[in-house]
């Protein structure tokens, strides 16, 4: 009687967000599972019609595998952000004087408002009279070169959205720092009476201490990439010649634009199988590099 | 035999000199670095400021003008003027007040199911749980809108402010990790003295957790305020818009006043400054609980 009472509070504690999980996630996946194999334009009734929505995606070289070839390219982010984050959170661990108000700094970007960013960055990124261009113009002069028009040019406009992205890195800096913190001090130490340099301790020590951190951060920044949306709905609608019509874009493009429901879930579904696989992958070679504390005497 | 014993001791002092100097050395060569990368991050909040200040001539020049002259406040009442920021505003408050108690509420109590009862099927819950914060937000975006659709949601504030009082998956992991960290000792004693668990959860685990439940508050608030896509979808009316969706709006129609659209995009920006401002250490110890054990 009390095992049965202790399961049913148990339950009862979990139910808002168990009935959440039903209506909000469960039924919607599963829907979306069954639109995908409709042709389904809101206004009628789904109609069944097969594989035909991902065929068409998977042969469409117009649009769908362009936006599938843009998320991938944006990819090249991650490893950077992850470099770039890193460097930022070791040298924000130095114990010196002011250090908070650079970790502030740092971190503003990151809550500013997407749409806000994208406002700002239109502007920095301005070919003609943007900061960037501003700066590049005096570097670039000397070399004969001039700076590329960013997001007016189909080749530079999804470096200039990774760009844009890395000025944000500054959340992620945080996590590391936080991770970096709890470091045990006397792993350093140990490394120290062994003779290990500030290289050494770094590369022997920190990296593997916070490498589930690192992990964490990857697979989330997959799951983000593919769900790149606001910045190129606001700057780019996805030109210039669709050079950054990404996937969550292409996917609203049919939903909301064209009411073409079916083949949007249908993309939300192969969506879905890319993170899956991306994550598997992540997920695998992790035994290798990530390093769990007490899993291994 | 004098001078052998004092020459290892000068070694030893001119060594630790040599380190000293060395250290002295290597924490300029970090704020060289800080330095030069807060300038980096800065810039465009300077720009930002700047060319919100700006007549309308003095915007396209040869090199930037950072100082700008003459300056033109103006610049804000006309962006605030053609757009409605205050309806805006108060829109948006009034998402964000909704979603945070949503989600403080619904996430708080599945998060002490988790945590600190034990009972049969929890860990498998558990797991699901964390499964559906890597789920892409596309699958079931679609489904949720038709189902909104249907019973007529669409065109009111209900399919944003609805879902958040069923609980937030990542809301509810913070909450669990912190509750984790209360000692158990504390709920045994109550349980003894025949206090239910309903009155445990409120009267001893919410107050002594008040800085994460501000926090999962905090992030809720931000999250609201910067969402845009589902205001998007969802608001059909231009006089329900949120600032997200109305600066939004306010692009298309000023796409070359950056002035106007610098100051509008200041003033969006601003309130979510000053709230950061006054609660960085609820960010960091939010991250700290999440990130660490992730």
């Amino acid at each position: 009687m009390r095992e049965r009472q202790r399961n049913l509070q148990g339950w009862l504690f979990v139910s808002p967000w168990l009935v959440g999980f039903f209506l909000f996630t469960l039924y919607p996946i599963l829907a979306s599972l069954y639109y995908s194999f409709c042709d389904y334009r809101v206004l009628s009734p789904p109609r069944w019609v097969g594989l035909a929505n991902y065929v068409a995606l998977l042969t469409d070289r117009d649009y769908f595998l362009p936006s599938l070839w843009n998320t991938l390219f944006m990819l090249i982010e991650l490893p950077l952000a992850l470099i770039i984050g890193l460097t930022m959170a070791l040298l924000l661990n130095h114990k010196i004087p002011g250090i908070g108000i650079f970790r502030t700094i740092y971190y503003l970007p990151s809550i500013m408002p997407v749409v806000a960013v994208a406002v700002l960055w239109l502007w920095v990124l301005n070919p003609q009279y943007g900061l960037l261009n501003a700066v590049l113009t005096p570097l670039l002069a000397p070399f004969g070169l001039q700076p590329p028009g960013w997001l007016a040019d189909p080749k530079w406009s999804k470096p200039a959205f990774i760009m844009m992205d890395l000025w944000a890195v500054g959340g992620s800096v945080v996590i590391y720092l936080a991770s970096l913190q709890n470091v045990p001090a006397h792993l350093y130490e140990a490394a120290e009476i062994d003779g290990a340099g500030a290289w050494h301790k770094t590369l022997n020590v920190t990296l593997p201490m916070i490498s589930p951190v690192i992990f964490y951060n990857l697979i989330m920044g997959v799951i983000w990439t593919f769900q790149y949306f606001t910045q190129t709905f606001i700057m780019t609608q996805g030109g210039p010649q669709n050079s950054t019509l990404f996937y969550a874009l292409y996917l609203f493009y049919n939903a909301f634009r064209d009411f073409r429901m079916g083949r949007a879930c249908a993309m939300a579904w192969i969506l879905f199988i890319l993170t899956l696989i991306a994550t598997l992958i992540v997920f695998r070679t992790s035994a290798r590099w990530v390093y769990y504390e007490g899993e291994r005497g | 035999m004098a001078t052998e014993t004092i020459a290892p001791r000068n070694r030893l002092a001119d060594w630790k000199q040599s380190k000293v100097w060395r250290r002295r050395i290597a924490v300029t060569a970090v704020y060289i670095v800080l330095i030069a990368l807060s300038i980096s991050f800065l810039a465009p909040f300077a720009l930002m400021v700047s060319t919100s200040l700006k007549t309308e001539d003095r915007i396209f020049t040869e090199t930037i003008e950072w100082i700008p002259s003459p300056i033109r406040w103006q610049n804000y009442a006309e962006a605030l003027q053609s757009f409605p920021f205050l309806l805006y505003l108060r829109n948006t408050l009034f998402v964000c007040t909704l979603v945070v108690v949503g989600t403080v509420l619904s996430s708080a109590l599945p998060a002490y199911g988790f945590a600190r009862l034990r009972w049969k099927g929890r860990d498998v819950l558990f797991l699901i749980m964390l499964a559906t914060i890597m789920l892409p937000a596309q699958v079931t975006m679609l489904p949720v809108f038709v189902m909104f659709r249907t019973i007529g949601w669409t065109g009111t504030y209900l399919p944003l402010v609805v879902p958040p009082f069923f609980g937030s998956a990542f809301a509810i992991f913070l909450l669990r990790q912190f509750f984790l960290t209360i000692p158990q000792e504390l709920s045994d004693a109550a349980r003894i003295d025949g206090c239910s668990e309903w009155r445990i959860f409120w009267q001893i685990i919410v107050p002594l957790s008040v800085p994460a439940l501000a926090t999962v508050a905090l992030f809720a608030f931000i999250g609201a305020w910067t969402d845009f896509i589902n205001p998007l979808v969802y608001l059909t009316d231009e006089n329900t818009y949120t600032l997200a969706v109305g600066l939004q709006t306010f692009v298309g129609r000023h796409s070359s006043e950056w002035n106007l659209l610098m100051a509008a995009a200041t003033v969006v920006t601003l309130p979510l400054m000053v709230v950061f401002f006054f609660t960085q250490r609820l960010f960091i110890e939010g991250i700290t609980l999440t990130g660490i054990k992730g």
